[in-house]
């Protein structure tokens, strides 16, 4: 594939952005709509700055919640793929059953999660951890029997010991699987805690999350103050995927094909 | 026979994989201390599964093998394997790739980290220690996994295939190394090829192999004496060797149905 100068990498997604915004205010000028309904980005920036005190806390907590799920998914789920890839028992037993609990819509359950786990941060992580836990256990359970049966072969002629071929084969070669699943619930884990807050943040106190102001905001037919959540809610997925994104290129840039560069 | 006790010892063994057809049958080969045995063949004669019976990763249906004296597993300590891709951990440079080895044996980490840095320099790649395979050319790879595998200096060293994916004149050059290294720290070979010219160059021994079932078809000896020049490559006698043994591989050569 012939590469693209570097500041057409910048100025490209730059331009359609702009196309999109001016297609925008177009169909605004042209419908007739309100700005209840549409606003333009102009009125949405200004509800944004207006807000912006209220939709800093509340991304902060909102964070919390996201970052407690999330942490707790990837502790619970590399530790549960660990288990998988070592016991063949473990994993004919317990596979089905986090398919079914994957299959299980979270929205179904959180009444139940709120009724135990209380509502709140502890809901609100639960939720998140239930939604973020299964990729992880996917990704990296795919990952541990993925081993190169040579490389199994190499370390079984050198009489490794059980423990010698899990620490420096097969977790080593899981890796990049591990980071995959981290990555897809990056993308999933603030989308479950504003889901959560959306569904329990009012019963919480004053603290609500981006989700309870999502909540607020509706109520109120705040419909700028919506979008100016909604862009809020972006930024912190942004620096989610973006952490995991930086945590993948400082384990794998070295060695991993991925990061394969045509200079050599 | 001389007299030695053979270092590899098959005696009338049969391998089939359940109640499969015979994978190998009949097969008799004794390889001496010093031997370096190539096994060659058409496809699915079983000449790798030869190599993984020695390393003990396979086991056989009936018959007998034995490795310096004692059942393969037991002697693993003894041998090392080189597979046919260079088998290089990815996530390790080329200096840990070498020590892993000995990392596994529990050598301490001084011990290890001057061994490997000996064994790099051996196969000249002591400049890129510090590189990721991928960062490796074919053949640099193919280096790194014969100096892993000499760390231990095994008496008996198995290869399949080793060189298949690399140009020629690598090949060559690395046929010309590896008897190189065997001066140095001589070990026992047993190599599996599909390359007669290659075969003829390093062995002492070519068992010419047919298929189903896999069986020894002919023995060829190749009489060179070691250390061998690169030269011996233009002499008639070498050319007059490749083609006695293109003659029996011809023979148990399935004919081509278009």
């Amino acid at each position: 594939m012939k590469k693209l100068f570097p500041v057409y990498i910048w100025l490209l997604p730059l331009a359609s952005g702009g196309l999109f915004v001016a297609l925008w205010y177009g169909i605004r000028a042209f419908s007739g709509l309100q700005s209840w309904i549409l606003p333009t980005p102009w009125e949405i920036m200004e509800a944004a700055a207006r807000e912006r005190s209220h939709l800093s806390v509340a991304a902060g907590h909102t964070a919390l919640g996201a970052l407690g799920g999330f942490l707790l998914a990837a502790a619970f789920g590399f530790l549960t793929s660990l288990l998988l890839g070592i016991s063949r028992v473990l994993r004919a037993g317990f596979y089905p059953w986090l398919l079914v609990l994957q299959m299980t819509p979270v929205i179904v359950l959180t009444p139940i999660i709120m009724l135990w786990a209380g509502p709140g941060l502890p809901g609100i992580i639960t939720i998140t951890w239930l939604i973020s836990y299964f990729p992880i256990v996917a990704n990296m359970t795919q990952g541990m029997l993925s081993t190169d049966m040579n490389h199994v072969a190499l370390f079984r002629m050198c009489n490794a010991s059980r423990r010698q071929e899990m620490l420096l084969l097969r977790l080593p070669s899981a890796m990049p699987y591990f980071l995959a699943g981290l990555g897809i619930a990056a993308t999933l884990a603030p989308i479950g805690a504003i889901f959560g807050e959306y569904m329990v943040g009012n019963s919480a106190g004053d603290s609500g999350g981006l989700g309870f102001l999502v909540y607020s905001y509706n109520t109120q037919i705040k419909i700028p103050e919506l979008f100016a959540t909604a862009i809020a809610s972006c930024l912190l997925g942004f620096i989610f995927v973006a952490a995991v994104a930086g945590l993948n290129w400082a384990v794998l840039h070295k060695w991993h094909d991925s990061y394969e560069r045509d200079d050599h | 026979m001389e007299a030695v006790s053979p270092i590899v010892n098959f005696t009338s063994l049969q391998k089939s994989y359940g109640d499969g057809p015979l994978v190998l049958d009949d097969i008799n080969l004794a390889v001496a201390p010093g031997d370096f045995i190539s096994l060659i063949g058409p496809s699915g004669c079983g000449k790798s599964t030869v190599l993984k019976l020695v390393s003990g990763l396979s086991p056989w249906t009936k018959g007998g093998l034995t490795v310096a004296g004692v059942k393969p597993r037991e002697a693993r300590d003894r041998q090392a394997f080189i597979f046919q891709d260079a088998t290089l951990l990815p996530w390790l440079t080329a200096q840990h790739n070498v020590e892993l080895p000995l990392r596994l044996r529990g050598v301490p980490p001084g011990e290890r980290t001057a061994k490997a840095r000996q064994m790099l320099a051996l196969v000249g790649l002591d400049e890129v220690r510090d590189y990721y395979p991928r960062q490796l050319s074919g053949g640099m790879k193919m280096r790194v996994s014969i100096a892993r595998a000499l760390t231990l200096a095994p008496e008996l060293l198995l290869l399949d295939e080793p060189f298949g994916a690399l140009d020629e004149m690598t090949r060559n050059r690395l046929n010309e190394e590896l008897l190189a290294l065997r001066e140095k720290s001589p070990f026992t070979a047993m190599f599996v090829t599909h390359s007669v010219s290659e075969a003829v160059f390093l062995s002492n021994r070519i068992v010419v192999m047919a298929a189903h079932p896999g069986r020894i078809h002919a023995e060829v000896r190749v009489e060179f004496s070691y250390p061998r020049r690169p030269e011996l490559r233009m002499r008639a006698e070498f050319q007059a060797k490749v083609n006695e043994v293109s003659g029996l591989l011809h023979e148990v050569e399935v004919p081509v149905r278009a």
